[in-house]
């Protein structure tokens, strides 16, 4: 999708000029929120905004919606939008003007919609809020949905929200936002939250959309791939200023900007690395895994029929010091196989052979000397660290239950915090004075505490920046050479996946479809799902490393 | 960020952050508390001491709130008699948070628990609390004990409720499982990571229960299911001056009046601590 549209023929759609905002009250001194950002998209053209958390994107976008959040106040600048002035609209005239002139999609699609309501009715709904109801708006919304590319409408329009699939909402929302024909739509992360087959689906109804409307979009993403798929322009924003901007050419091929380039480079490449020479002689595998099953739904009183498979006949061995990918997209069984492995949950069938130990039926009691073994770095670093605790009782916990003295556990907290890049002085402090990826390392160097065999890291990167994901895989990649861990890695993103995992097995709707080292699986994937999967990575015509197209795209 | 605030915030200036109601009732309670807990010095009379010759008199030097029909001083009975009512309640509010809070976090963690647990709770919270309370004291005689007992036990299920659903979502968090993976005990896991989530719910559920617990007892009292009258307590004098109420209706007027300010600051106090322990209500008043 490589676009030569030249659009400076085109009138302007939105010109935002020297938009400043800061929080109210805040010291005149205090760095603004947004700091004069320029921004212009004309007719038909997609601007993606990229940047990191707290880089001002979504600010940027609210404050065009006119729906800066309490606290935060617009202190200099202009936005107009097809050359009328936003910034000095009343509240009243701003609520006319959205939707029907300025439409936004969101990430969450099932907290955008009313769960209580049909959606055919929340979309005639939107027609009657801009008095464009009665006859015509019953035809209107099914021609929207038509060009959404839902099937079946009649039954979709009678649907309730949680009836449908994401991908499914995500067409709704654009349905509902392109429906009073907009002159700009907003989409802020609209595909983060879908599995990349349905990205790319989505990815390509907007551009097609906005082809057919001639709507200008103003595109916000951190993803450089989904950046690669559908910008015409890019803006690059770092702590609420505007680092670079340029075509997609410019910034994928000449970055001018350090950040820009740090950016493009911390993208994981998908070509896979190789694996590393097998140990398998000594000792055999710390893990492995034998015709795995877990069924929900079963047992119980009023169980009826067979349950759901979450997971079926999942077999496969991880030596010392390997990494092994489970790839799947949502509800593929890859987050269930983990679990089971941790004795989280309790399998149904199968076995789990921890250091020459069946641990797929043991009790809980049983099953505490070997937990010692077999650790976890969980997805949400907001969640994994009790809030209540302070660092070093969070790393000493483990320890401690194995009956290290509590002094030698804190020296070795101490000497772990060291190892994963914190400073002493984290130890005394609490989980919420730390960022994201600071907590991940913590919660990381607890796992690491307890000498463990094998590390269970379920999408441990997926809630990081890409410049911070980089350095947590370093790290890990870099504790398995030292500690000699075996790794599973649970994630949803294949370039994460090709660059950490000797092996790879791909997972959809419980049962395994391929496995393999990460070469083969990646570079020549046998089953047609592992190749859509790879096909939906977006990006993949780029090498961002190298600020060029991919040679010969496979 | 804010999370910082929640952690360090309750211990700084608790009073400084309350608002105005709540400013009042809590002075309001700890003038109650202070003047029934002095009582036994306070009280210029023995409550129980009659004396024919000076019944139902009004207000006096001797009698600063007057007498009752046995001639007995109602300000010392109502010092007295707050004793004895926010003993009851106190008690009971502590007992029915500890008992809830054990089975709570049983059925809250244990799914096989869970079921059983929740359908008994369910069958206690059918009968209506009164009723229940009035044969638990009919089973067991009029003794301060009893009556506790009779206030607690049909306050228990809804404590095991609220902390059984806090137990429900804490477990999911990652931070729990990462407990278990750690190797930590299940009482481990139990009192130090899903204990301290159901504090500050249960605070508040606690002053609701102290609140209720004062005016079932006042109840039961005036039914004469309560403790006998030999002790007085605000809903026993109130019992007994009901039959004199067109003749002398400050006999219920002066008991009643504490009892309500005193329900009335416990609730506000509850209400305050609610607010100051979501963090979200904080975040909106500032």
């Amino acid at each position: 999708m490589h676009r030569e549209t030249d659009y400076s023929g085109q009138p302007e759609v939105l010109a935002i000029r020297g938009l400043t905002v800061r929080v109210e009250g805040a010291p005149a001194a205090a760095p603004p929120i947004l700091d004069s950002i320029d921004l212009t998209i004309r007719r038909g053209e997609t601007l993606c905004l990229v940047g990191e958390s707290g880089s001002g994107k979504s600010v940027t976008s609210l404050a065009t919606m006119g729906l800066l959040p309490a606290g935060l106040k617009v202190t200099g600048g202009s936005i107009k939008l097809e050359g009328e002035e936003l910034l000095t609209k009343s509240h009243g005239e701003m609520r006319a003007l959205r939707a029907a002139r300025v439409a936004m999609v969101f990430q969450e699609p099932m907290t955008a919609l009313n769960p209580v309501l049909r959606v055919g009715d929340q979309i005639l709904e939107v027609l009657e809020l801009h008095g464009r109801g009665g006859a015509g708006a019953r035809e209107k919304a099914r021609d929207l949905l038509d060009q959404v590319h839902l099937p079946n409408i009649d039954r979709i329009m009678r649907s309730y929200p949680h009836e449908l699939s994401g991908g499914q909402r995500q067409r709704i929302m654009i349905a509902m936002a392109l429906i009073l024909d907009p002159a700009l739509l907003i989409a802020d992360e609209p595909t983060t939250a879908l599995d990349v087959t349905t990205q790319k689906q989505i990815l390509s109804l907007i551009d097609e959309l906005k082809h057919k409307h001639g709507t200008a979009v103003l595109f916000i993403t951190h993803d450089m791939g989904v950046v690669a798929e559908i910008a015409d322009t890019v803006q690059v924003m770092r702590h609420g200023k505007l680092v670079e901007a340029g075509s997609i050419r410019q910034i994928l091929r000449a970055p001018t900007q350090g950040y820009t380039r740090d950016l493009l480079t911390a993208v994981p490449s998908l070509t896979p690395r190789h694996a590393r020479c097998v140990e398998d002689g000594r000792e055999g595998a710390p893990l492995a895994v034998e015709n795995l099953g877990k069924v929900y739904g079963a047992r119980g009183w009023f169980a009826r029929g067979e349950g759901v498979a979450a997971a079926r006949n999942v077999s496969f061995r991880l030596g010392a010091g390997r990494t092994l990918g489970i790839v799947g997209e949502s509800g593929s069984g890859k987050s269930t196989v983990a679990r089971c492995v941790m004795r989280l949950i309790d399998p149904t069938s199968g076995r789990i052979m921890l250091d020459k130990a069946d641990i797929a039926q043991l009790s809980r009691a049983q099953l505490r000397p070997h937990r010692k073994a077999i650790q976890v770095v969980f997805q949400d670093p907001y969640r994994s660290l009790n809030p209540r605790w302070t660092v070093a009782e969070s790393l000493i916990e483990g320890p401690v239950n194995y009956g290290t003295p509590r002094a030698e556990a804190l020296a070795e907290a101490r000497r772990l915090l060291g190892v994963v890049g914190l400073p002493e002085d984290a130890m005394e402090r609490y989980p919420h004075m730390f960022s994201g990826g600071q907590r991940q390392r913590i919660a990381i160097a607890r796992a690491v505490a307890m000498k463990p065999d094998v590390l269970v890291a379920d999408e441990a990167v997926s809630a990081l920046d890409v410049s911070v994901q980089a350095q947590v895989l370093d790290l890990l990649d870099d504790l398995q050479k030292r500690l000699g861990i075996a790794i599973l890695f649970i994630t949803h993103d294949l370039r994460v996946a090709a660059q950490i995992c000797d092996d790879v097995m791909v997972m959809q709707k419980g049962e395994v479809v391929e496995y393999g080292p990460a070469t083969d699986v990646l570079a020549a994937p046998k089953h047609a799902y592992t190749r859509a999967l790879i096909d939906a990575a977006p990006g993949r015509g780029w090498d961002f490393q190298n600020f060029r197209e991919m040679a010969a795209s496979a | 960020m804010s999370a910082a605030a929640d952690i360090a915030a309750p211990r700084a200036g608790f009073f400084s952050r309350l608002g105005a109601a709540p400013r009042v009732a809590l002075i309001v309670l700890a003038l109650i508390v202070l003047v029934t807990a002095l009582s036994p010095w306070l009280a210029t009379h023995d409550p129980k001491a009659m004396d024919a010759t000076a019944r139902l008199q009004g207000m006096s030097a001797a009698h600063p709130l007057g007498t009752d029909n046995f001639g007995r001083d109602l300000y010392s009975r109502v010092l007295i008699g707050g004793r004895v009512s926010l003993v009851i309640g106190v008690s009971a509010a502590i007992v029915s948070v500890l008992i809830g809070l054990a089975i709570g976090m049983v059925a809250g963690f244990f799914r096989t628990a869970d079921g059983i647990i929740m359908r008994v709770m369910d069958a206690l919270m059918a009968i209506p609390a009164i009723l229940l309370a009035i044969a638990l004291v009919a089973l067991n005689g009029p003794s301060i004990g009893s009556v506790i007992a009779a206030i607690t036990i049909p306050e228990i299920p809804r404590v095991v409720r609220l902390v059984r659903s806090v137990v429900l979502s804490a477990r999911e968090e990652p931070y729990v499982e990462a407990a278990i993976a750690l190797g930590s005990s299940m009482p481990k896991v139990l009192t130090r990571h899903l204990v301290p989530n159901t504090l500050a719910p249960l605070i508040v559920q606690g002053t609701y229960i102290l609140a209720s617990a004062i005016l079932t007892e006042a109840i039961l009292s005036f039914l004469g299911a309560g403790v006998s009258t030999e002790t007085p307590t605000w809903g026993n004098i109130m019992a007994e001056g009901r039959m004199f109420f067109r003749l002398k209706p400050e006999l219920i007027l002066w008991p009643g009046l504490v009892l309500s300010a005193c329900i009335l600051s416990v609730n506000l106090l509850g209400d305050a601590a609610r607010d100051m322990l979501d963090p979200r209500l904080k975040k909106r008043t500032g």
